[in-house]
């Protein structure tokens, strides 16, 4: 039955309410008139208590309001004081020793927002006792609240066996959890595996890299499925349900020792397909392995090229070949499922495709090449053992790298990628070391941020790379001087010159940006996080919490979250590590009450409500038609109660009899 | 024989669609006047104003009174009912909560008068002679009610007991009232007689309804095909159905029309256009200012859209002008 | 020493008309601004009476209409800059709304600047102060809504009748209104 104001009243009359305004020493009382705050409240209906005192949050001052609880059989407790962001939890608990319900507790800002910031001591007790009777009204709809406690599952998954991956599972093992690794390719590495060197030390990648790969491999703490994806997310913070596809390799992982005489034994006695992990630029057998440190140590079959499993006339001269029975044609796609407590993404980024800005003419000129591609040019083991030649084996005299390209760009990436500057000098470097040639250098800006990556940036400076300040406009092959016949020119605006030039190379190499992994969206959306407007992973704060996301239990680390390098990839993967130690060590996660609930019997399942949670704590259950909360999962903003249509969402300790009360209680003179 | 209870019809500002309800009860109307003495129905009887008076009070069994309340004759009458029937039942949006006439509440009395007399097209009187209260003619004496200056709905001129939601209230939730009634089986003073949930629940187009909706426009019934299978505020009509009570089983997206939310909110809603504001444009996509502006813009007549029956319920009542 | 432009004239010495502004604050920006604005000891107008909400996503715009309706001359709502909300996008909800409301309460007749859609992030405490007094200031330009005088005003041309005709629910009726 509503009664004036449409509130509904409290239905065995008024609760018996203890209301205690604070001193604060002088901080309070110095402003506003505290005993004649305590004497209005008084005269409330529902107050049997009131009172002023020193210092509410001492010992003493709590122990008065668990005495007066007892004594006076509250009901309901009212705390003038500070900031609630400071000592709600402290009358909470007050409240919990009195044997009163946390939170039948409601608390009155009247320092930070009163006695502090007004010098009209007339006003600023006006202020208090409309504060005041605006809790007293408020608190009588206050409903007991417990905290929910969920346990924690200690094992941790990590998707991306890059370096951030990587790191993350090792530092995770060492701590002693049990880690899965699962990584999409046939091997761990990621990108890291296919530089040459590493900005700005000169490091050799493998080198510091297949260390790591090999304590993956070796450690006890870790499983690790490469080939392998994630398929479906279930569950909570602390209680995720993974379902895993483990693609076929054809060769029976704990059998095969990686000898490789399969893949010298095959019907195809030279390698003809195009080789991924090369760019491109090398070939490879059906039957191979990305680079010899692959890890897992282990061949894969290719069933598109491969001749027995395209026709199944083959003299399957590997399976004679194989001394430990590895190669089974008849192995299928394997359905894992495991349980953790935590995940982190580690998957990682993509490169621009160069074929976007058709104006360098990647695809189109023979001697336009990526980044990447130099990479495994300049690499000893790659497929040119490390000789910079032109795609028909010539050496080049000139080069030409394109800063920018898919970065501050408004047509296609606004970002800038953070590492093509660093890694274009060291390219230019490299290629300079490898071939002699000359090499140039089209920069928008010199992005040399990082510990000893401008003192790098000096270092080239002085071998004689030439750097022109100037967005390339095109790179052309149409020749408009004898010495550019047969060359590849690029067109760029030299802006600290003032003048058009045009430089004639015979290789261009272009910096191609970081994106994210084309599959992000579907991806983030299996693990229900978020991506920010440039499709990167979504971190719960950009300062303060980088490495965590708004869903508990899910972090992230790595260029998946933005472009970064590796000391920062790193870096980040401690981080999500960290946060996950956290999250397990804690054993159980301890929930604020103040989520939302679907009352079932008033909702009409018009799924209005569905869409609007970040945490995706929302859900529609299909066979009873109405809209449900999982209360784990909810974070308490109440979106979605003020958006239910016909008001059957509440909102713990924000419902709307508790809101209105509080605006009568403010205005009712 | 006992007496049979009385039942009294009455009409305020009303467009006498509530009366014809009654008739579309059809064979079911013999049961009612079997079963209750119709002592006023102006639409139907011919009992007038004395009929009314003379009787003890408490001598009704029940009021049905349907219109808004807009003028000084219709609230003596409300009053006189009040005092005559145990039983006041605000029946029809009108008289719940102001229907279609509050829409007026967006006008002073006099810009109202001023049109109407003066200078609406079609009108010819160039002596602007305006409607007086008083008129004396041939030695007697003619009055009119004062025309007041907001439009109500009942329970703001008299109490009201039961409320019987809908433009009009449909045959079945009548049918429904009088049964209760009559039985004696009603719930809590001031319920409204009808079930407590939002339209959606008996929607046959709910399960269309995508759960991600994220409206780029808003369109209005004549722009559009409308799809008469799909969710029509999934296709961009504004369709009032997620913050209406149920009870009329969804008529007019049977119809293939949006619903405009004649039954009013749920009993756990204070104002209806406001909490449907708060639900439908939490689900436009854009974020920047001006294309959320451009997709507002798609519905130039807010409040005699979201306000449409009840905008004497509105919790500011009324224009401020 | 110059006075900050947004610095509300003085109030009437004689004690003329006080604005009072309900505040809804989201708890993890706006009201955090404002214990800051209050741990700097910054001074400002006492007109103002905060409710705090987690976010301002709970804001429904019921709530904006009934503090008006009880008495309120001025509403002011507070929330994260949009990107920065602690709960996502609750505050682009929030915006959506209020874009709407905005034009209702025009079409209701409420001038513009009693409602106010203002975004604080927690750092910004001298927002808080400033935002406050300069909506002080346009508040009490436009005088006192007093929708309650209002709505008792308006009632009154009712009390003629109900007095003749002997109503003892003229009484009863205040509620329902």
């Amino acid at each position: 039955m509503a009664d004036n104001n449409g509130n509904k009243a409290h239905p065995n009359g008024l609760p018996r309410i203890g209301f205690y305004i604070c001193h604060c020493g002088s901080n309070i009382a110095g402003t506003i008139d505290v005993a004649e705050v305590a004497k209005y409240v008084a005269g409330l209906p529902g107050v049997v208590v009131s009172r002023d005192y020193k210092y509410m949050c001492s010992d003493p001052g709590q122990e008065m309001i668990a005495q007066d609880i007892k004594e006076h059989k509250l009901e309901r407790l009212v705390v003038a004081a500070c900031s609630p962001n400071l000592h709600e939890e402290t009358f909470r608990k007050a409240a919990a020793k009195g044997g009163l319900n946390s939170f039948f507790f409601q608390m009155v800002n009247i320092r930070e927002h009163d006695a502090w910031v007004h010098e009209d001591k007339k006003a600023a007790t006006v202020k208090a006792k409309d504060l005041a009777r605006a809790a007293v009204y408020r608190v009588r709809f206050h409903q007991p609240l417990e905290k929910k406690q969920v346990p924690v599952d200690p094992n941790v998954l990590v998707v991306g066996g890059g370096i951030a991956g990587i790191h993350a599972a090792l530092t995770l093992a060492n701590a002693g959890k049990k880690v899965t690794l699962v990584e999409r390719e046939s091997t761990i590495g990621g990108h890291m595996a296919a530089f040459d060197k590493t900005f700005p030390t000169l490091d050799c990648a493998a080198c510091i890299l297949t260390p790591k790969m090999s304590a993956v491999k070796s450690h006890p703490n870790i499983t690790l499925w490469t080939y392998s994806e994630v398929a479906k997310v279930e569950g909570y913070v602390g209680n995720y349900k993974v379902t895993v596809k483990r693609k076929p390799r054809y060769v029976k992982e704990d059998l095969c020792v990686g000898c490789m005489e399969c893949i010298d034994a095959c019907v195809f006695k030279e390698p003809k397909f195009a080789d991924k992990f090369n760019q491109g630029l090398g070939k490879r057998k059906p039957v191979y392995i990305d680079f010899p440190q692959a890890t897992p140590k282990v061949v894969l079959i290719d069933p598109e090229t491969c001749i027995q499993m395209k026709t199944g006339k083959c003299k399957k001269s590997c399976v004679e070949a194989c001394d430990r029975d590895a190669i089974d044609f008849t192995q299928k796609e394997e359905v894992k499922e495991l349980q953790v407590g935590a995940i982190i993404l580690a998957t990682g980024f993509k490169t621009f495709d160069a074929k976007r800005e058709p104006h360098y003419g990647y695809g189109r000129y023979p001697g336009v090449f990526t980044a990447l591609e130099i990479e495994r040019l300049v690499n000893a083991s790659g497929p040119t053992s490390g000789e910079v030649v032109l795609r028909d084996g010539k050496h080049p005299k000139a080069v030409g790298i394109i800063h920018c390209v898919g970065s501050r760009d408004e047509k296609t990436n606004k970002w800038c990628s953070r590492v093509c500057c660093m890694y274009s000098l060291k390219l230019a470097h490299l290629i300079k070391e490898h071939s002699g040639a000359e090499v140039y250098n089209f920069y928008i800006d010199i992005r040399a941020a990082g510990k000893a990556c401008e003192e790098f940036y000096d270092k080239l400076l002085s071998e004689g790379v030439h750097f022109i300040r100037g967005r390339v406009a095109e790179v052309t092959d149409w020749a408009m001087t004898p010495e550019e016949e047969g060359k590849l020119v690029l067109r760029v605006e030299d802006t600290l010159a003032g003048f058009v030039r045009r430089v004639p190379v015979d290789m261009v190499v272009l910096a191609t940006g970081l994106e994210p992994q084309a599959d992000a969206q579907e991806v983030r959306r299996r693990f229900n996080i978020g991506c920010g407007n440039e499709g990167f992973f979504q971190e719960r704060h950009p300062k303060l919490a980088p490495v965590n996301t708004f869903t508990d239990g899910i972090f992230i680390a790595g260029a998946c979250q933005a472009p970064k390098d590796i000391p920062d990839t790193v870096a980040q993967a401690g981080a999500a590590a960290a946060e996950a130690l956290v999250l397990i060590d804690a054993g159980h996660v301890e929930l604020e009450p103040n989520t939302s609930h679907v009352v079932e019997e008033e909702c009409c399942g018009c799924k209005s409500c569905v869409p609007l949670c970040p945490y995706s704590a929302i859900t529609f259950d299909e066979s009873k038609k109405k809209a449900q909360i999982n209360e784990v999962l909810c974070k308490g903003c109440g979106v979605c109660a003020a958006a239910c249509p016909s008001g059957s969402i509440r909102q713990n300790l924000f419902e709307d009899e508790e809101i209105f009360s509080e605006i009568e209680g403010v205005l009712s003179k | 024989m006992p007496d049979k209870p009385k039942v009294a019809f009455y009409w305020c500002a009303s467009c006498g669609g509530c009366e014809e309800a009654v008739v579309d009860l059809a064979e079911d109307i013999l049961k009612v006047v079997e079963a209750v003495d119709i002592v006023l129905w102006p639409v139907a009887m011919d009992f007038k104003k004395a009929d009314v008076e003379v009787r003890p009070d408490k001598s009704i069994a029940v009021a049905f009174i349907n219109g808004a309340v807009r003028t000084s004759e219709q609230e003596e009458w409300v009053h006189m009912l009040r005092r005559k029937a145990q039983l006041v039942v605000s029946f029809g949006a009108c008289a719940n909560s102001g229907g279609i006439p509050a829409l007026a509440n967006q006008f002073k009395k006099e810009e109202i008068l001023k049109y109407v007399y003066e200078d609406c097209p079609g009108v010819d009187n160039p002596s602007k002679t305006r409607p007086q209260l008083e008129t004396v003619n041939e030695g007697r004496t003619v009055t009119l009610p004062e025309f007041r200056n907001m439009v109500r709905s009942l329970d703001q001129v008299i109490e009201v007991d039961y409320y019987l939601p809908g433009c009009p209230p449909t045959p079945k939730l009548i049918m429904n009232a009088v049964q209760a009634i009559l039985a004696g089986k009603l719930p809590a003073k001031g319920t409204v007689l009808s079930p407590d949930n939002a339209l959606c629940e008996e929607c046959k187009r709910k399960d269309s309804k995508p759960a991600d909706l994220a409206l780029t426009e808003f369109k209005r019934p004549h722009q559009v095909h409308i799809d008469p299978e799909k969710c029509l505020l999934a296709q961009g009509l504004v369709c009032m159905g997620p913050a209406t009570r149920a009870g009329c089983e969804a008529r007019c997206p049977e119809g293939n029309m949006p619903c405009t939310g004649c039954f009013g909110p749920s009993s756990r809603v204070r104002d209806q256009g406001a909490k449907f504001v708060s639900s439908v444009f939490s689900n436009i996509a854009p974020k920047e200012v001006e294309e959320i502006d451009k997709v507002l813009d798609g519905i130039p007549d807010p409040i005699g859209t979201f306000y449409r029956y009840g905008l004497s319920k509105c919790i500011l009542r009324r224009k401020l002008n | 020493m110059n006075q900050h432009p947004t610095q509300p004239a003085q109030p009437p010495a004689d004690g003329g008309f006080e604005p009072r502004i309900v505040a809804f604050f989201c708890n993890w920006c706006t009201y955090t601004a404002a214990d800051l604005a209050g741990v700097s000891r910054l001074k400002y107008a006492p007109n103002v009476r905060v409710i705090r909400v987690m976010c301002s996503g709970r804001v429904d715009p019921q709530f904006v209409l009934d503090a008006f309706a009880k008495g309120a001359d001025g509403v002011l709502l507070g929330g994260c800059h949009p990107g920065d909300c602690h709960y996502a996008e609750g505050n682009y909800k929030t915006l959506r709304r209020m874009r709407m409301l905005e034009r209702m309460l025009r079409d209701m007749g409420i001038k513009d600047g009693r409602f106010r859609l203002e975004w604080i992030s927690g750092a910004e405490g001298e927002k808080v102060k400033t935002t406050v007094n300069d909506m002080v200031a346009k508040v009490r330009a436009l005088g006192p809504l007093d929708l309650p005088g209002k709505f008792r005003e308006w009632d009154k041309e009712m009390e003629e009748l109900e007095v003749r005709v002997g109503s003892a629910d003229g009484k009863e009726v205040a509620h329902a209104r």
